[in-house]
């Protein structure tokens, strides 16, 4: 291009630049990627866009789950194994004995961290075999994924769930071996918070889809 | 932190397989999105040179196609049924593998970081896998072509009952439509995983004095379509994973009972929609759109105001333009579906919002053509592309002011007017985004210029090819020459339109030659071509701060600190006619 040779990069760098005003705007107000902070706050961020993108996931899915009950005269009630009650109490519990030992930590109570938290992951697997054993029985009553719509959809709403839940079961199971092992320091606090936030919304989103089984289902 | 201060450099790993192959290093995952789309792109084009020979030359044997399609080309002429399935590949790795994958993944990857002045994205682990999993997509879909029966011929918007009720639709409906399906879940899964890092990187990585309305417009454009791959990936994964169950679990989401297919009545289904399968499917499909041509305007607005040597006209309305942009692509899935059967309100209201779409983007447009005016134009090839972008941009987006109206579409949109306008709009207009990209960022990412006369070259066949293959289809689409045949030879009125067709296929030949010379410019360049200086285009933005190519962490261990907008150029009273976001706050107090 065709620039005047004095004009160039390097003349108009010099002097080095003097500290900057502190900026209060929103972001880009320092810390950068060079601080824990920052790195604390994208995790957070990365959470909340996770969590966004579940929930595209499960609403997509609902919204096929109304369309398809409704357009068609072919939706058969399905009766649901009474199992899931049970493991809708045990997926409660296990969020409730989370948040416990969170607060034991905050407390600086270590050991009663490590019991909570080690009972709610112990919780969390329960759940995910409760949920094998509903689908053993239903299939044992002869309801498959192709028998009805009500089932396809129930099959695939608690398939999905599963898979979150399996992330979230590693998750504790990750943050417990930590914690076991005592390499629980400041920066697994984060790993700490996100696994709970995590969790507490895929125990929301099986209330959600109980009331959707249940009212609709 | 309170002044740029030197922190300990870091260093990239030393082995080739961790710097090269599994790096956490934003700048190589871009360069490995770049280059996977590279290949998708020429194996794209090559299918649609395989479609346009096939459509002049429906009976035409060719020895070698006989070769490579004992069964679906026997005797060297294609069948229809093959005609069908290079159509399905050819749009699907054009959108998913190209268009999805360059602007954003590709030229996103490797520049947001930088000029938001951050060491790598938030969280290259996941970056890393995200560019795999692409891959992987990638070569799933890729093995459809070698399955028994093929790829599928269902077209890259996989309507059901063609592509729910297997094998007896066709060939390349059994495992090929699966692999498909497979391929489309893994690819959205990888998209998940990438818009997490770009959102989380531009809301929390960017340096200090980056205020959001400081950032360049590329990374306005890649934050936006982060947000609308999130969520419209998210569905598409949902809508995909019931469509392979009613292939491979007796499901019936999408298909209805009784279908004849093929002389045979369909029974192990019931009751589903294929209705259903579209709105999901569009849902995703129209902010698909503005994924593919979001960060093209990003790159267009960057490069027209360097190019000009002025400010881009009106930043924050252009930022406001693609925000609403992003939230109206949300609202208009509907206007693809006018011919599917739906209530005339709700066809209004989709027109409506379809329209109320044009209003952001003339306002993009005039603030283009605001830029340029009055500007010291230096027309470099990086320009030229960006120039074409906004020539493109404006043809497409007329012939969609057309097609928004139910009316209109209802006679158009099974015609080529319809292959027209979202080839023009979606397909070579954000591959002209790209090209400018690379122009304007090779320097950086290699440290050497690329060749501008045949850059310049290039350009002109392109410019010239892409009108003369896409502007005849608008005509043939008014004269009813209906989309998705393999062959016009059968009917009356479209034997008459055959010699358009056979101008647009010599179009696309030259044209598909002429990017042999972008090939050998990018390659020889990278290894011959001349040393980059470090600003080469006199550019504001960050990435013109560090050494072409960067260090590993960008910035060699300094933060920088930013003072003034992406866009200061022929500031009065400057001593250059651009001032760096990081010069000093006293080059000029505002900013």
């Amino acid at each position: 291009m065709g620039m005047p040779a004095s004009l160039t990069h390097d003349t108009i760098h010099r002097p080095p630049p003097p500290p900057p005003p502190i900026d209060h705007g929103w972001g880009g107000g320092g810390g950068g990627s060079d601080g824990r902070g920052a790195d604390r706050r994208a995790s957070f961020t990365g959470l909340f866009v996770l969590l966004a993108a579940s929930t595209m996931v499960f609403a997509a899915f609902t919204s096929a789950f109304v369309v398809r009950r409704g357009l068609s005269d072919d939706w058969a009630s399905m009766s649901k194994p009474p199992i899931l009650f049970v493991n809708t109490v045990v997926l409660l519990v296990s969020s409730f004995l989370l948040d416990l030992s969170r607060r034991a930590l905050k407390a600086g109570d270590r050991s009663k961290f490590n019991l909570w938290w080690t009972a709610a992951t112990g919780l969390g697997i329960l759940f995910l075999l409760g949920q094998a054993v509903a689908w053993r029985q239903l299939s044992a009553a002869g309801v498959y994924m192709a028998t009805n719509p009500s089932s396809s959809f129930f099959y695939v709403l608690t398939a999905a769930h599963a898979f979150h839940l399996l992330g979230g079961v590693s998750a504790l199971v990750y943050v417990d071996v930590q914690a076991l092992r005592l390499r629980l320091g400041p920066a697994k606090r984060t790993a700490i918070d996100v696994t709970a936030i995590f969790w507490h919304f895929l125990d929301g989103l099986w209330v959600y889809l109980m009331v959707l089984f249940y009212v609709w289902g | 932190m309170s002044s740029p201060s030197a922190h300990t450099a870091q260093h990239a790993p030393h082995g080739f397989i961790r710097k090269y192959i599994f790096s956490l290093d934003h700048k190589v995952i871009g360069l490995q999105y770049y280059f996977l789309g590279l290949f998708s792109v020429f194996l794209g084009m090559s299918l649609s040179l395989l479609m346009r020979y096939h459509m002049v030359n429906p009976n035409v044997a060719v020895s070698w196609f006989g070769k490579l399609w004992p069964t679906a080309a026997a005797g060297g002429v294609m069948t229809p049924e093959l005609y069908l399935s290079l159509m399905t590949m050819h749009g699907t790795i054009m959108v998913f593998f190209v268009l999805t994958t360059v602007p954003q993944s590709g030229f996103g990857n490797y520049f947001l970081p930088i000029q938001i002045g951050a060491e790598d994205m938030a969280f290259p682990v996941l970056n890393m896998m995200s560019f795999w999993t692409t891959f992987l997509a990638l070569i799933v879909m890729v093995a459809a072509f070698f399955v028994q029966g093929g790829a599928p011929l269902s077209g890259w918007t996989a309507y059901p009952p063609l592509s729910g009720a297997g094998r007896i639709t066709g060939p390349g409906e059994g495992m090929g439509q699966n692999l498909w399906l497979v391929s489309i879940a893994i690819f959205c899964g990888a998209s998940l995983m990438g818009a997490i890092n770009f959102i989380a990187t531009t809301v929390d990585l960017r340096c200090q004095g980056m205020r959001l309305m400081r950032m360049p417009l590329t990374c306005w454009t890649w934050l936006v379509t982060a947000i609308l791959g999130l969520l419209g990936f998210a569905v598409l994964l949902a809508a995909g994973v019931l469509l392979l169950l009613d292939r491979v679990a007796g499901t019936s989401f999408f298909l209805p009972a009784g279908l004849m297919i093929n002389d045979q009545i369909l029974v192990s289904h019931k009751g589903g929609s294929p209705l259903l399968w579209q709105h999901l499917f569009w849902f995703f499909g129209h902010p698909e759109v503005y994924i593919a041509i979001l960060p093209g305007m990003g790159i267009t607005s960057q490069l027209l105001a360097t190019f000009s040597r002025k400010p881009i006209f009106g930043y924050k309305a252009m930022v406001y333009a693609i925000l609403s942009i992003g939230f109206l692509g949300f609202l208009v899935w509907g206007h693809h579906m006018f011919m599917s059967g739906m209530n005339p309100y709700s066809a209004m209201a989709f027109s409506v919002l379809t329209m109320a779409i044009g209003v952001p983007s003339a306002i993009k447009t005039f603030n283009w053509i605001g830029t340029l005016w009055g500007g010291k134009i230096h027309f470099d090839t990086a320009m030229l592309f960006a120039l074409g972008f906004v020539s493109l941009f404006v043809t497409g987006g007329v012939s969609g002011i057309f097609l928004g109206q139910p009316a209109l579409d209802l006679y158009f949109h099974d015609t080529y007017f319809v292959v027209g306008h979202f080839h023009m709009i979606m397909g070579v207009a954000a591959i002209f985004g790209m090209f400018a990209a690379t122009f304007y960022w090779f320097p950086k990412m290699f440290g050497r210029m690329m060749n501008e006369t045949l850059g310049k070259i290039h350009f002109y066949l392109t410019f010239i090819g892409v009108y003369a293959i896409f502007t005849p289809m608008h005509y043939l689409g008014i004269a009813g020459n209906p989309r998705r045949y393999s062959a016009f030879t059968d009917v009356e009125y479209l034997g008459k339109l055959i010699p358009v067709h056979q101008f647009m296929s010599w179009a696309a030949y030259v044209t598909a030659t002429a990017q042999i010379i972008f090939l050998v410019n990018l390659f020889w360049s990278m290894r011959k071509g001349k040393p980059a200086p470090i600003n080469p285009w006199h550019a504001t933005s960050l990435e013109w701060t560090v050494p072409s190519p960067p260090p590993h962490d960008n910035f060699a261990g300094v933060h920088p600190v930013v003072h003034h907008g992406p866009y200061e150029y022929s500031v009065p009273g400057a001593v250059a006619d651009f001032i760096m976001q990081t010069d000093p706050a006293s080059v000029r107090s505002e900013g």
